[in-house]
């Protein structure tokens, strides 16, 4: 017996609908009974997982919070992806904004007016996208496999900071501790809505970014180009898209929406820059983009069931004493789950009884 | 045992599970999989080969199981990715998310027990040659093992029909096709070989390099694995020499810190001069090197556009879809 | 599909009635910046906790968050902590220094006690360390008395104060029976990667150190030195299993001891705010059984063990010289609390240059 797939003529707009559910439907299943393995009562579990941090308008801020650096970086990502560019260094490039968004509050502390904060932005988003521009040129310039390029240089930007916040940029007054000095009030990114939560203003931008890469993706010609590019580099030649010049579109964007994640992620909740910053919002976003289909609006929920699984997996663990390493495993079935009822969009599945594949091996 | 033999042989440790995992990789990128998930199925390679040593009481029982424990774990990404068509960069990194929790969770009864440590093998008399000695000649079995691979590996791609068959589909899956090979076939096997080449890596760390179980203790050696088979331009000798390399820097820099200037002084002034230079550098300069090795090396052999063509497996990540 | 829903349903109403009915017992809650099968720091804090609970039993309820950032997430952590009903929370790494206050700024109720922490900006945290370093200066002591090349190798983590506190009073316990003792450093850059760790203790034993120490978590360094034939100290734990004919002693994280004592506190409602620095007096700083070693030299590490217990004795006591030769404390001086605790800078006789 063996699974035979059959291309649809166009995507299937009933399983473009359903496959979501399907999978959330199938990770339940599969995720009681890992919770019934483990001695839990599966139905609790599930509660904690998906409803509870539902519940709490503090909650939905922290959701928002964990939500913005994967929403945003996977915006950017999915224009990448679709001019098939394989950037998966955004990691590297988060810090990378984050480090030279960090540069007015951490050398002119002084400088404190309100001009600083959009400065930091900006900053970081050119750092974050100068740091891409790096695979992007090699990539280019030398045809150099980019997805190798931009995850070497994750772990260079993720030294380079440690040696940053170790070394000339640490606190002085800070006990010898790695770190730089608190950011003043005008280099922090403000909340929403201070009374209720503290999410700050990047999941507004998260927000903002959906909506209009959406449109770019959706309603212009560029949009068309990227991806003409991304499916048939031979086609978009004819058409006269330049795919040298698309390469260096789709990094540069997307460093520049990592590197404003990782300044939103500084000068918002953590406050200043250290060395723990980078906890893998880069790689989680690869994930994030695929979740959303690479569709900008599709992200944004995609980012949100992410960081609820986040939120839940912690739920759990409070209140089951079911441990963090359950929480990764239903994550990971959850994408599992995702990525195998996508298939059902593009293709039809059916069963066939057939002898002779196993008797085709190589 | 002198020092200079004492080091050779703290390289070859470090470079051994890289080695095996990358090789593993190269197998699996040349039919034209990019499995992303090498850290995931070498955590779970790691947990299996303790836990079923310790079981078991021996250490071999452990490494059997870590191989198979490997290949089942990459059936898995292989079912996804070739069976159903999913993105392999996705599924990889999912893998490995799904590797690092499963292992946390199985590994749970183990934490802070001794681990069972596999036996060296001393070759009679010319473990006593100097310097090469101890090196070649007297080494846990896994050494040994991780060299016949490369060779074994080499050797099949190159020489024989099922290697040509197998590079065929990784250099365009559509006319092996049209030649009635069994693209997916070839494909599941490569994963599977993949899958049990990082089992065999992990387990080397939980038995051999540190005998004992804690989580994460691969702590990104599958990322480098990968890193490795680019860097090697899909070459197996070269993924054995950029192992050697990568573990020579990252053992260099530790005796670069616990060395002494004083201990240098006999060295004539330029070359101490050069001393006193690097062992200034900070840490994290040194430790980003083999990295930006890897960048620079990926530069330069893909400059050459004759060269990249011949080695890169053109069909590498993508989608393959058998038609009737 | 439809019964599986109303179930679902069901059981949810349930679990919120569940955790709305919270018992009377106390809440102690922990948030760990490692997994609790690290086997090291971690680790140490949560058998802290399975202190408490068999200390106090029913009057105690607990639970734990492993593995979280020290980055957006522990203050969410910590705020879901204090809003599900937890009473005293320990947070036990120096990177939830800030979250650990501002959320104490929201809930006065909530007793808050941070590990390795300076900062109290409201009356209900405390902070809470040990001096960890008063075992290390017994350590150097057994370590001049057993190296035969009079050189040591110190596996460090990363140069913070703690770290080098801890390296400077090694070399002084060592120097008070060795004058010339030399300690080799190895910054590993981690806390926690076996890999690495064996491979730094592999690096020192190479250029000669034929006693190791560690200041990172795992048992790796321990069972390098057993294969190599040599002595080394634990850390963190007791990690005789790992080297039974190769640990010295160890220095133990016991947190069992404070952990009891302060939600004992807050169940008898007489909890108050310090900032605790307990060493060998207090019961924090244990030392593992002296193993491996001459009878005179374990007799010289009781002694020095009963005299820093006693207060007698403080291994940071002049007169001491700075590596560079400069004098930092004179004849019978006496180390400050503050200095220490921000040291960024080596004794003499330490041949390493410190990362800055």
């Amino acid at each position: 017996m063996r699974i035979e797939l059959t291309k649809r003529p166009q995507q299937s707009v009933l399983f473009s609908a359903l496959s979501p559910f399907i999978a959330l439907f199938l990770t339940m299943i599969a995720g009681g009974l890992l919770f019934a393995t483990l001695g839990k009562n599966p139905f609790d579990a599930l509660y904690f997982y998906f409803i509870d941090p539902l519940r709490e308008t503090w909650s939905l801020h922290e959701l928002a919070i964990k939500a913005a650096p994967l929403i945003l970086i996977a915006i950017g990502l999915s224009v990448c992806f679709t001019s098939n560019n394989w950037n998966i260094g955004a990691e590297g490039q988060f810090v990378a904004g984050a480090i030279a968004g960090s540069l007015i509050p951490v050398l002119f502390p002084n400088f404190q007016m309100f001009l600083v904060l959009p400065m930091m932005l900006i900053l970081g988003m050119a750092g974050g996208a100068a740091y891409a521009a790096i695979p992007a040129y090699l990539k280019v310039r030398f045809n150099t496999n980019e997805i190798l390029t931009s995850l070497m240089l994750v772990y260079v930007a993720q030294l380079f900071n440690d040696w940053l916040v170790r070394g000339p940029w640490r606190n002085p007054e800070g006990f010898s501790f790695p770190g730089t000095v608190r950011f003043h009030e005008y280099a922090i990114l403000p909340q929403i809505w201070p009374e209720a939560g503290r999410a700050h203003w990047g999941f507004i931008f998260a927000l903002v970014a959906a909506v209009v890469v959406w449109f770019v993706m959706s309603r212009t010609l560029k949009g068309f180009e990227v991806r003409v590019l991304g499916q048939s580099p031979r086609a978009g030649r004819f058409a006269g898209f330049s795919s040298a010049r698309m390469v260096f579109f789709a990094f540069l964007l997307s460093g520049a929406m990592a590197g404003l994640a990782g300044i939103c992620e500084v000068a918002g909740p953590v406050e200043h820059l250290n060395e723990k910053i980078s906890i893998g919002y880069g790689f989680t976003a690869i994930i994030v983009a695929f979740l959303g289909r690479l569709n900008p609006l599709g992200i944004v929920a995609a980012g949100l069931v992410l960081a609820l699984t986040y939120l839940g997996g912690e739920a759990a663990q409070i209140s089951l004493g079911l441990s963090d390493k359950a929480a990764r495993v239903f994550q990971g079935m959850l994408l599992f789950f995702v990525l195998a009822t996508d298939t059902l969009i593009h293709y039809r599945i059916r069963l066939a009884m057939n002898i002779r594949a196993s008797a085709e091996g190589a | 045992m002198g020092v200079l033999e004492a080091i050779l042989l703290t390289i070859a440790t470090a470079a051994t599970p890289l080695l095996i995992a990358a090789v593993g990789e190269l197998v699996v990128e040349r039919s034209g999989d990019l499995n992303l998930g090498v850290e995931g199925m070498m955590v779970m390679g790691a947990v299996t080969g303790f836990g079923m040593a310790y079981v078991s009481g021996s250490p071999w029982v452990g490494i059997i199981c870590a191989i198979i424990a490997g290949a089942l774990f990459s059936l898995l990404f292989a079912f996804l990715v070739l069976t159903l068509v999913t993105n392999q960069v996705a599924t990889g990194l999912a893998l490995t998310l799904l590797g690092l929790g499963a292992s946390g969770m199985i590994g749970e009864a183990f934490i802070g027990l001794p681990g069972l440590k596999l036996g060296t093998i001393y070759i009679p008399v010319l473990s006593e040659l100097p310097l090469v000695g101890k090196l070649i000649f007297s080494q846990d079995p896994i050494f040994y093992i991780s060299i016949a691979l490369t060779i074994a590996v080499m050797w099949f791609l190159f020489k024989t029909r099922a290697g040509l068959t197998l590079r065929a589909v990784g250099d365009s899956h559509g006319s092996a096709h049209s030649l009635g090979i069994s693209v997916l076939m070839v494909r599941y096997l490569a994963v599977m070989f993949g899958g049990a080449c990082a089992g065999l890596a992990g387990a080397f760390l939980s038995l051999v390099y540190t005998p004992q179980w804690v989580e994460n203790m691969t702590a990104g050696r599958g990322w480098i694995a990968l890193a490795l088979v680019v860097f090697a331009s899909w070459r197996p000798l070269r993924v054995l020499a950029g192992a050697y390399l990568f573990g020579t820097i990252t053992i260099a820099q530790l005796h670069i810190q616990a060395i002494s200037l004083a201990d240098l002084a006999f060295l004539p002034g330029p070359l101490f001069w050069i001393a006193q230079l690097v062992k200034s550098i900070p840490s994290q300069f040194l430790s980003s090197l083999p990295y930006l090795a890897t960048v620079l090396v990926l530069v330069l052999i893909s400059r050459n556009r004759r060269l990249t063509m011949m080695n890169t497996p053109a069909s590498l990540g993508k989608p393959f879809v058998p038609s009737r | 599909m439809k019964k599986t829903l109303l179930t679902l349903a069901a059981s949810a109403a349930f679990a919120a009635m569940a955790s709305t009915a919270a018992s009377a017992a106390t809440k102690a809650c922990f948030i760990y910046v490692g997994p609790v099968g690290d086997f090291g720091w971690s680790y140490q804090h949560d058998q802290g906790r399975l202190d408490v609970i068999e200390a106090l039993g029913d009057q105690v309820e607990t639970a734990y968050l492993e593995s979280v950032p020290e980055g957006a997430d522990s203050e969410r952590a910590l705020e879901r902590f204090a809003r599900s009903g937890c009473n005293i929370i320990f947070t036990t790494s120096f990177g939830y220094m800030d979250a650990t206050n501002k959320v104490a700024g929201k809930f006065p109720d909530v007793k808050f006690e941070h590990a390795t922490g300076y900062k109290r900006d409201h009356p209900n945290v405390s902070t809470y360390n040990s001096k960890f370093h008063e075992g290390r200066y017994v350590q150097g002591q057994i370590a001049a008395k057993l190296s035969s090349a009079g050189v040591a190798g110190y596996i460090a983590s990363f140069p913070i104060p703690e770290v080098v506190m801890g390296i400077n009073a090694f070399i002084l316990g060592a120097q008070s029976v060795n004058p010339d003792f030399k300690l080799k450093v190895v910054w590993a850059n981690t806390w926690f990667d076996p890999g690495r760790e064996a491979d730094a203790a592999k690096a020192l034993i190479d250029q000669g150190a034929d006693i190791i120490t560690q200041h990172t978590d795992s048992t790796a360094p321990m069972q390098v030195a057993a294969e190599r034939g040599i002595k080394a100290f634990g850390q963190a734990s007791d990690m005789i299993q790992f080297g039974p004919e190769t640990q010295l002693t160890a220095i133990v994280d016991d947190w069992g001891p404070y952990y009891i004592e302060r939600v004992k506190a807050v169940i008898d409602g007489t909890w108050e705010q310090v900032d605790v620095w307990g060493g060998m007096a207090e019961g924090h700083v244990v030392m593992a059984p002296y193993t491996n070693m001459p009878d005179d030299v374990k007799a010289l590490a009781e002694e020095t063990q009963a005299k820093i217990t006693s207060g007698e004795f403080n291994p940071f006591t002049g007169p001491i010289k700075k590596q560079d030769g400069s004098d930092w404390l004179a004849e019978g001086e006496v180390a400050d609390d503050g200095t220490l605790l921000g040291m960024n800078f080596y004794v003499m006789g330490v041949d390493d240059k410190l990362p800055q």
